[in-house]
């Protein structure tokens, strides 16, 4: 059975190579492979979690040896596929959601005619991701983790002819680096302590190792995550990625690869457990982003922007589950896939709106819209409902444990950690209910004007097929946008609820992960008593704020720190001043080293031993009384050195 | 003799009262001299050629002769080191005078291979256009005529050439092939002068700009007598020390194993002085044939006066020979001395290698450019023989192998470069010479690359092999400033790539001649070479590894 599990990967990577490979006559099925290639794997997937169902839990690892990679003497490296409970959970997420996402980008990118292209580019980054969560050794790792880099980069700057988009890849790329840098440097110190980085012998190791080594690798790896899961400090690049067509945002900017994140700390669970500073790090990290998060997604206008700050204070959420130990792993991974469901239909919907909308982003032109687009208005509305965490959709289940966990994490620091994720969840439910109310309640603000203002570009070339300043006319997607759409609402509303029975999830989880129960302070009814009553607080002001006062279609001058939420928390303006200015004056200064310096070395031992080169050809003057001098001085210089070499 | 030695024999001859009744003949091991002495053989039957013979068919004889003496002496080599006698059966032949071992057998063949590629270019006739319906070589025709005058005119006319030059270069060789193989300091004398001498006269030779030519003859035999000198000096000195001329009976006395006193010698035998600047003389002398610093000043001179064919011959052979018999008396006779002349010959090796990169760098005609670039490649390879060990043996056997055929390519292609003047060897007049005439420039170009030691080609395998064992040796600010100074030298050697390939050809440039296939054969077999042991150079890397023992 575990000869499928290459399959899973090499089913999207030949779906990539074809497309990418096979030129202009796959265009007219070329999206069909892509869908075709990413269903089979999601098939595949199925099977094999069938047969792992079948087993005893602790015989729930399938390992296939591919190839020796790397053979050389202490330096060995493996292409070995490890699919265990946690691999199993990451490949049907990443199949199944994909697959629907590539069914949805069928429609969504009918009128471009670059398709072909990018469901080769979907399918890459479905092959690269599956090989990051299956891989049996960081080094493999590493491959996937640059793959998903790379398919990002290209999905993101796939509009590559507007300049927004290919700046928004660049910066993607470039933030990235710096985390790519963490897990690189972490692989690097794994094998000076272990002399390997295999999974199995760097976990069964890390017990040897000393408490600073396991910090240090930790908090590289944490780096790295915080890089490919937009977490602060390197959390810039997620709300550009936006640039990027719609179905990317939900597939790989929502629901898969900036939770490569979360996978990591969570397989890395044995290295994270022997660094308890480090773990310290991780929540203050999960914390800061997930409050950052929810306040940007509070300011912004763009509805894919609010989003995405919805998405970076989620994964918040997991990150800082996952920075509590073994209380939180499970649950950062059960919210993970809720998450992937809820905010990939979120994005789906928001895709659909936006192409009954001419491609319109702005949330302040849009309004009503519930009359004209009653499935994404259910689907939406269901995926809003989950995230908020409205009792008994999958979002209630998942966030309540992570809010659990987090005061069971005990002491000063447990009730600073629950407050945070509480006040969290006030403001998710804040800006969630005033995406739903500027959306599809409210007045019609599109009627009777272009939605297009010049200022305002279009995310969209499409839309410059169908007329770009026409008044829109707001409609259904078709079927084969809302089916997805329909498909994934079922999972935001009752995949928490399935993984909750019996504790489900946990059992399944628990071999790889570990669990303890903590201690928590508060019981766990007075904990959900507490987010409900924070969830109606947050309702309730947005409901007063958006949905009794009409909506201004221009966006208000705002208090101070609703103009620096807009703008990020500042956060351009700090990478700018800090990172740029900087870096530019590091770099001038180095120019300046290089040009008088280094320049002025190396051009002045040319031109000195030029110089030398000139004067010492002199002695060679053509008369052969003076060849004799010279081989006469040379003989006394050299019968003299003998002598005292002996004397000395 | 010395006088006591004489003395002492008439009084013994006086007071014994008995005649001498049988003097023990010399065993001579003609088998294992074969090599030398079907050359010697050659080289007098082509005197004798050009005694009898008449002229019209000399050159074809001399050249037939030649061609086959070095063949059939390469094969004897050849045959000696299948028999063994480089390895197992090396020993000392001819009463104590030739060492046949693994080192002279290798360098014999380098030798021999190298004059037979010489040959191949002093016989080419299709370069120089028929002067008065004659082919002509690049050799006077008639040396004795003054330049310029009547006498010669009418030589050129009657279509003399000089074909002495094919016995002088095989009396050349056969000093050569004794030299690095010589095992007492008398043999060593004999052979330097063997090979020296025809080498002076064949460097007056040339057809065109002979009073260079004759100037560059007259002061070659100069500082060379000069460095003779020294040599000869030294082996007084030596024998003065030793008591001996005799290789072995030298070492073993510097070492103390000998230490029964020749009573006429009883004030000498001994004294430290002697030793070190006896030693040191013989040195000085060897250095000279190299041409390191700073006894290398007759190298540009001699090698821009002298014609092409002798330069390309003489820079190649003269390198080996000399160097093989630097190892020797370093190796055989001086290792008991090593603390002595080691930082000596660290000082030698870094001005060579550095002097001649740095002097090379503002040449501006190819000849004299190569000639420092040989200069600077004496410096490299000394480094090897200072790393004193086999491997600096074997390295040093590897670089002089590789070294002459890249060397006697090289300038066999300048013998292709021609305008009205004859050979157009001013660096200038190669401009955009790729353009023109793309494969004798691409072959340049790889000599050129071999020359600054880079990886493909032989010279980089040379290199590696020198420094490698240098730095084993315990010479790494050696090894650095080895690698300094090929990074300087690689600057004039790209440059005149870049010249040939990036620079627009010169209207009134120089035509590239087509040469007879002896020339091909020269810079064909010098291209092959340079990339054989470039790319797969283990099998001959292995072969002077085991040829790196000396006897004895």
């Amino acid at each position: 059975m575990e000869n499928l599990i290459a399959l899973l990967v090499a089913a999207p990577l030949l779906g990539a190579a074809v497309l990418l490979c096979g030129g202009r006559r796959l265009d007219a099925v070329g999206h069909w492979i892509g869908v075709l290639m990413s269903t089979l794997s999601f098939v595949f997937a199925v099977i094999l979690f069938a047969d792992l169902l079948g087993k005893n839990a602790e015989h729930r690892t399938l390992i296939q040896h591919l190839w020796t990679w790397i053979p050389v003497e202490s330096f060995q490296a493996d292409v070995t596929f490890r699919l265990d409970q946690l691999s199993m959970t990451f490949v049907l997420l990443i199949t199944g959601v994909g697959s629907l996402i590539h069914l949805y980008s069928v429609g969504y990118m009918e009128h471009d005619e670059r398709r072909r292209r990018f469901f080769g580019y979907l399918n890459l980054f479905l092959a690269a991701m599956l090989l990051l969560v299956l891989a049996d050794n960081y080094l493999l790792l590493y491959v996937g983790w640059e793959g998903v880099g790379l398919a990002s980069y290209l999905l993101i700057g796939f509009w590559q002819h507007k300049p927004s988009a290919a700046t928004a890849a660049k910066k993607a790329f470039l933030v990235n680096r710096v985390g790519d840098m963490g897990l690189s440097i972490a692989i690097m110190l794994m094998f000076t302590t272990f002399g390997t980085f295999a999974f199995g012998p760097v976990f069964s190791h890390a017990g040897d190792a000393s408490e600073g080594k396991l910090t240090a690798i930790a908090l590289m790896l944490l780096l790295a995550a915080c890089g490919k899961s937009a977490q602060v400090p390197l959390q810039s690049w997620l709300g550009d990625a936006m640039e990027g067509p719609t179905p990317v945002s939900a597939l790989i900017h929502a629901a898969t690869m900036v939770t490569a994140g979360v996978y990591l700390i969570v397989r890395s669970a044995v290295i994270f457990n022997g660094a308890p500073d480090a773990q310290t790090a991780v929540v203050v990290v999960g914390a800061v982003t997930l409050l950052f998060g929810a306040i940007v997604g509070c300011a912004k206008d763009d509805i894919k922007k609010a989003l995405a700050g919805s998405t970076m204070s989620q994964i918040g959420y997991m990150v800082l589950a996952a920075g509590l130990g073994p209380i939180g792993y499970v649950f950062a991974i059960m919210h993970l896939v809720t998450h992937g469901f809820f905010k990939a239909g979120l994005f789906l919907g928001a895709g659909s709106v936006m192409h009954g909308m001419n491609d319109e982003v702005d949330m302040r032109k849009y309004g009503g819209l519930r009359k004209y687009m009653p499935i994404t208005f259910i689907t939406f509305g269901l995926g809003y409902l989950a995230i908020i965490g409205f009792p008994f959709l999958s979002g209630f289940f998942s966030k309540d444990k992570i809010i659990e966990a987090a005061f069971a994490k005990g002491g000063t620091e447990g009730w600073i950690l629950g407050t945070c994720a509480l006040v969290g969840a006030a403001v998710t439910a804040f800006y969630m209910t005033r995406v739903m109310l500027m959306t599809f309640f409210g007045e019609e603000r599109w009627k009777n004007r272009p939605t297009r203002s010049p200022e305002a570009p279009s995310a969209e070339p499409a839309a410059e097929h169908r007329g770009e300043h026409a008044e829109p006319h707001p409609h259904e997607s078709p079927k084969v946008m809302t089916i997805p759409m329909i498909v994934l609402a079922f999972g935001s509303v009752f995949a928490g609820g399935l993984f909750s029975i019996n504790n489900s999830f946990l059992h399944w989880l628990e071999p790889v992960t570990g669990h303890s129960e903590g201690d928590s302070p508060v019981s766990a009814g007075a904990v959900t008593g507490a987010t409900m009553v924070c969830l109606v607080i947050g309702v309730g002001i947005a409901y007063a704020m958006y949905g009794r006062r009409p909506v201004p279609s221009v966006a208000p001058r705002g208090s101070l720190l609703t103009r620096a939420a807009r703008r990020d928390l500042l956060q351009d303006d700090f990478n700018h001043v800090v990172l740029v200015r900087g870096g530019e004056h590091l770099t001038r200064s180095l120019v300046y080293v290089d040009h008088t310096l280094v320049d002025g070395v190396v051009n002045g031992t040319a031109a000195s031993v030029g110089g030398l080169s000139g004067r010492m050809r002199r002695l060679q003057n053509g008369f052969a009384r003076s060849y004799a001098v010279s081989m006469f001085g040379g003989a006394a210089i050299i019968v003299a050195a003998t002598l005292l070499m002996r004397a000395v | 003799m010395s006088a006591a030695a004489v003395h002492s024999l008439w009084t013994t001859a006086a007071t014994a009262a008995e005649p001498i009744s049988k003097i023990n003949a010399p065993k001579i091991e003609y088998g294992q001299l074969s090599p030398t002495l079907i050359v010697v053989g050659a080289a007098i039957v082509g005197v004798l050629i050009e005694a009898f013979v008449p002229r019209r068919s000399r050159y074809h004889a001399q050249v037939f002769v030649s061609a086959v003496a070095l063949v059939a002496a390469f094969a004897a080599v050849v045959a000696l080191a299948a028999d063994g006698y480089g390895t197992t059966k090396a020993h000392i032949a001819a009463m104590g005078a030739i060492a046949v071992d693994g080192p002279s057998l290798f360098l014999q063949g380098t030798i021999l291979l190298a004059g037979l590629v010489g040959l191949f270019t002093f016989a080419e006739r299709r370069l120089d256009p028929a002067a008065h319906g004659n082919r002509v070589d690049s050799f006077a025709a008639q040396a004795a005529s003054v330049p310029g005058s009547d006498s010669e005119k009418a030589a050129v006319k009657a279509g003399f050439t000089t074909t002495e030059v094919f016995p002088l270069l095989l009396f050349a060789v056969s000093g050569m092939l004794v030299f690095p193989s010589a095992n007492d300091l008398l043999t060593l004398f004999v052979a330097l002068e063997v090979f020296s001498l025809p080498l002076y006269l064949l460097c007056a030779l040339a057809r065109r700009k002979r009073l260079m030519s004759q100037e560059a003859a007259v002061k070659y035999f100069l500082l060379g007598a000069f460095a003779s000198a020294f040599t000869l000096f030294g082996i007084a000195l030596l024998y003065g020390y030793a008591g001996s001329v005799s290789y072995g009976t030298i070492a073993r006395v510097v070492d103390g194993t000998v230490t029964n006193v020749d009573p006429a010698l009883a004030d000498t035998m001994g004294n430290d002085a002697l030793l070190l600047v006896g030693g040191a003389m013989i040195v000085m002398g060897l250095l000279f044939k190299v041409g390191a610093v700073p006894f290398h000043m007759w190298t540009p001179d001699v090698y821009q006066g002298a014609p092409t064919p002798v330069t390309g011959f003489m820079a190649a052979a003269t390198k080996v020979a000399a160097f093989g018999a630097l190892l020797r008396l370093l190796y055989v006779v001086l290792p008991g001395l090593r603390w002595d002349w080691r930082p000596v010959m660290w000082a030698v090796a870094i001005v060579t290698m550095l002097g001649g990169a740095i002097v090379a760098i503002t040449q501006t005609d190819i000849k004299r450019l190569l000639a420092y670039s040989s200069i600077a490649h004496a410096g490299f390879i000394l480094a090897g023989v200072i790393a004193t060990s086999k491997d600096g043996v074997s390295s040093v056997l590897f670089y002089l192998a590789a070294y002459s055929f890249v060397t006697i390519g090289a300038f066999a292609v300048v013998t292709l470069v021609r305008d009205a003047g004859g050979e157009a060897t001013h660096l200038s007049k190669w401009a955009g010479l790729g353009r023109r005439s793309p494969l004798v420039a691409a072959v340049f170009a790889v000599f050129l690359l071999a020359f600054a030691g880079i990886p493909l080609t032989s010279g980089f395998a040379g290199k590696f092999a020198v420094f490698k064992a240098a730095a084993e040796g315990g010479a790494a600010l050696l090894v650095v400033i080895g690698v300094i100074s090929s990074a300087i030298a690689a600057f004039f050697y790209i440059r005149v790539i870049v010249l040939m390939f990036f620079s627009e050809p010169r209207p009134e440039g120089p035509t590239v001649a087509v040469p007879s296939p002896l020339t091909m054969t020269a810079i064909g077999l010098g291209v092959v070479v340079t990339l054989v042991l470039g790319i797969a150079p283990q099998y001959f890397l292995d072969l002077a590894s085991q040829a790196g023992v000396f006897v004895r």
